[in-house]
């Protein structure tokens, strides 16, 4: 609660959006988006249906549907936009899917360790060896409760709900990226696996340079990971932003106040969109 | 200021088939055209015996009363079969024998198997694989020979088999696909020139892959290349075939007869990587590729295996076939058939039950994309006196782009109620979704194209011998570059 204010020292901000607006099949989505990240730090993104969360995430992951109309994007002091999708994951840059796709006939063991190989060979390092990758994997796996035979599982084949979203945490702790953008990781999950998910997501914040986005319907998931920030998305843009007590507040209270006092409305198709959340 | 392009398909398909150069070796060859001088000079070049040349000069009479089958799922223009060469043999290889050892084979001819990455010399070739290389018309080289021998394997040229073993090859010549079987088949029965012959003895499991690697380098020359192999009661044998073309602008025909025969208790697993010159982006060129090739299960519980990575051919029309005679046999066909540009494939397989519990499976992968047309025809018919017999087949489309086509043209006959019969299909698309995941995890767009279609052929990949299974995995990923995304 203590890290309200924005860090102002340039030197540690790790991502930069300034004024990023983005459509996709021609229809304007995000309109105007300003967000500093800084090392180490957590910023939780919430807002109702349509608001443009998972278009933000895909968007910085470099998602080619995902049109940029406007606004610059630096990570790490380079120009995040000019760089080809996988370029951005050999730089760091991880998306949890919230609907991660299945591969069928390709095992996650031979997914992740050509995904991690790539990464290493983009950065300069020698491959791991299959011995060595095993032995990662095992601990990850652990950690996450996942069974071992989920590296000779196809990918995503057959996952349960669940399964997929911890399978994503699980390649994250592999991957270990600098900037981790969570898409709605917790959508799904019983009390159980958020638990899991969440214990997943702190081991990883240890890294006190590593950085997470976490979009969320639920304020309940933030009682397990605490954020430094809180964001509210409305319209395609961010429509306040403020500390945990934000989130607390909105779980109380909906969105309908944010819209009242910023004059920032929620599209028609938004607004339905919220219905069903 | 989206992210920059990646490569535009036709930039990436000027690079593509890398086996497109030719060699200019001198040959000697037949004038164009065909007729029954022609298929004597044939007989008479290969300085065969009578019962051969009748056979021959029967097969092409058939011929001339035969129409161009019309029934495929593909579009060409009329080929004139008298505009073309239906024999050529490097001068290297057309000496009165055909070399003892691999001293005698030309330099020219292991340079360009060795561009080909199929090294014929004694310190570089390939562990375990017997390799019997095919240039045009005739066999340049076997590997391996004497070894073979020591166990009674016979591997050799066909043409070589009908001097050394000429009871055996008229026995089985045209036993499985008669001379009269289709036009295609009837026309290679006319003229072909040379393939492998490969024989068995009874008990012997052969230890060494045997494979024939077949090259067409002349120009406007038809490849007709006829391979026959027999299994005698308890033996086992795998087979590979590989194939490459250079790149012409006119399309060269290829009409070959592959025939196979499973005695008791045998099993023949036939494994081929096709990689024909597929014809340029704007279809021009390319190989024809118009072959027949079927396998008698003759004995009880003997077995026939086929597994296929169709890469390449502007147009290819095959349907490895498996006749269950005996009881208890058991035919099984995998493949994989990839169409990108304007290649067009309609390929499958026949399944024919005549023996008790025989039983048969098919696997068919399809992978289209940009103007690609896939088709996977297949028949499963059960007669009447077969007992108990089970089929399961599993035909899976995979679209890439909005151009494309995959078809689908199952027969099934049954006329036994005893019979199982299993029959599934599935179309998928690669989803901009799925390139995405990948590319976001660090893979960059041809790693995630092979990984995708690799996964999806993996059923068939799995049963190909290790050597071929890598080659083809990289194959079927440098066949899609620039296809997706």
């Amino acid at each position: 609660m203590s890290k309200i204010n924005t860090d102002t020292n340039e030197e540690s901000t790790m991502l930069e959006i300034d004024n990023l607006h983005v459509s996709a099949d021609d229809t304007g989505i995000l309109r105007g988006i300003d967000l500093d990240v800084d090392g180490g730090e957590l910023h939780a993104i919430m807002g109702p249906n349509g608001s443009g969360k998972s278009t933000l995430a895909k968007a910085l992951a470099g998602h080619e549907a995902y049109e940029i109309d406007e606004g610059d994007v630096t990570y790490k002091g380079k120009d995040l936009l000019e760089l080809e999708a996988d370029d951005r994951a050999h730089e760091g840059v991880f998306l949890a899917f919230q609907y991660p796709v299945e591969i069928p006939g390709v095992t996650q063991m031979t997914f992740l360790r050509t995904a991690l190989n790539s990464i290493r060979e983009a950065n300069g390092k020698d491959p791991m060896s299959a011995g060595e990758f095993l032995e990662l994997a095992r601990e990850k796996l652990d950690e996450l409760d996942l069974p071992e035979d989920m590296l000779k599982r196809s990918l995503n084949e057959g996952f349960s709900g669940g399964e997929k979203k911890r399978n994503e945490i699980f390649q994250m702790a592999v991957l270990q990226p600098e900037l981790c953008l969570l898409d709605e990781t917790d959508s799904g999950l019983d009390i159980d696996a958020l638990q899991i998910v969440a214990d997943g997501i702190n081991r990883m914040r240890e890294d006190e340079d590593r950085s997470m986005v976490l979009i969320t319907h639920y304020e309940r998931i933030l009682e397990y990971v605490e954020p430094d920030h809180v964001h509210v998305m409305l319209g395609g843009q961010i429509a306040k932003s403020g500390g945990p007590e934000l989130a607390e507040k909105l779980e109380e209270k909906g969105y309908d106040w944010i819209e009242e006092e910023t004059g920032i409305q929620r599209s028609p198709q938004q607004a339905e969109g919220a219905l069903t959340s | 200021m989206t992210p920059p392009e990646s490569k535009t398909i036709e930039e990436i398909a000027d690079e593509d088939y890398e086996h497109g150069w030719s060699m200019d070796i001198p040959a000697t060859e037949a004038p164009k055209g065909l007729n029954e001088e022609i298929v004597e000079y044939i007989s008479e070049e290969n300085d065969e015996p009578e019962w051969l040349k009748e056979w021959r000069l029967k097969a092409y009479n058939h011929w001339t009363e035969m129409e161009e089958p019309d029934w495929p799922n593909v579009e060409y223009p009329p080929i004139d079969f008298q505009d073309m060469k239906y024999y050529s043999a490097p001068e290297a290889g057309e000496e009165e024998d055909a070399p003892e050892s691999l001293d005698e084979v030309d330099d020219e001819i292991l340079e360009m198997y060795e561009r080909l990455g199929i090294p014929l010399g004694e310190q570089k070739r390939l562990q375990g694989v017997a390799v019997d290389a095919v240039v045009d018309s005739v066999s340049v080289a076997t590997t391996f020979k004497e070894e073979l021998e020591d166990m009674g394997v016979i591997f050799c040229p066909i043409s070589e088999a009908v001097q050394d073993y000429p009871d055996i090859v008229k026995k089985h010549l045209g036993s499985v696909v008669p001379i009269t079987d289709n036009f295609y088949a009837t026309l290679n029965s006319a003229v072909f020139s040379d393939g492998s012959f490969c024989y068995v003895p009874e008990g012997v499991e052969c230890p060494l892959e045997l494979s024939t690697y077949f090259r067409m380098n002349a120009e406007g020359t038809g490849q007709f290349e006829r391979t026959l192999i027999v299994a005698e009661p308890d033996s086992y044998v795998s087979y590979l075939e590989g194939c490459t073309a250079p790149a012409r602008r006119d399309h060269q025909l290829h009409a070959a007869v592959v025939e196979l025969i499973a005695k008791d208790n045998a099993e023949i697993k036939y494994s081929t990587v096709q990689n024909w010159y597929p014809g340029d982006e704007e279809g021009e060129g390319g190989v024809y590729n118009f072959v027949t090739k079927r396998g008698k299960a003759a004995g009880r519980n003997s077995k026939i295996s086929w597994a296929q990575v169709e890469t390449g051919s502007a147009i290819t029309w095959k349907y490895p076939s498996c006749i269950l005679a005996g009881d208890g046999s058991v035919g099984e066909f995998y493949s994989v058939a990839i169409t990108s540009r304007h290649q067009q494939a309609d390929t499958g397989t026949k399944m024919i039950h005549l023996g008790d519990d025989t039983s048969s499976t098919i696997i068919s992968k399809s992978i289209s994309a940009d103007q690609g047309q896939n088709t996977y025809r297949g028949q499963v018919k059960i007669n009447e006196g077969a007992e108990n017999a089970r089929n399961r087949s599993e035909c899976d489309s995979m679209l890439i782009g909005d151009e494309c086509g995959a078809h689908t043209f199952p027969y099934i006959d049954v006329e036994n109620p005893t019979a199982q019969m299993e029959h599934e299909a599935t179309t998928t698309k690669i989803g901009e979704d799925q390139m995405f995941y990948l590319e976001q995890r660090g893979l960059d767009e041809e790693d995630a194209v092979r990984m995708i279609v690799n996964g999806f052929a993996e059923e068939v990949l799995d049963e190909l011998p290790m050597e071929f299974a890598v080659e083809a995995r990289n194959l079927l990923g440098i066949k899609l570059e620039g296809s997706v995304g």
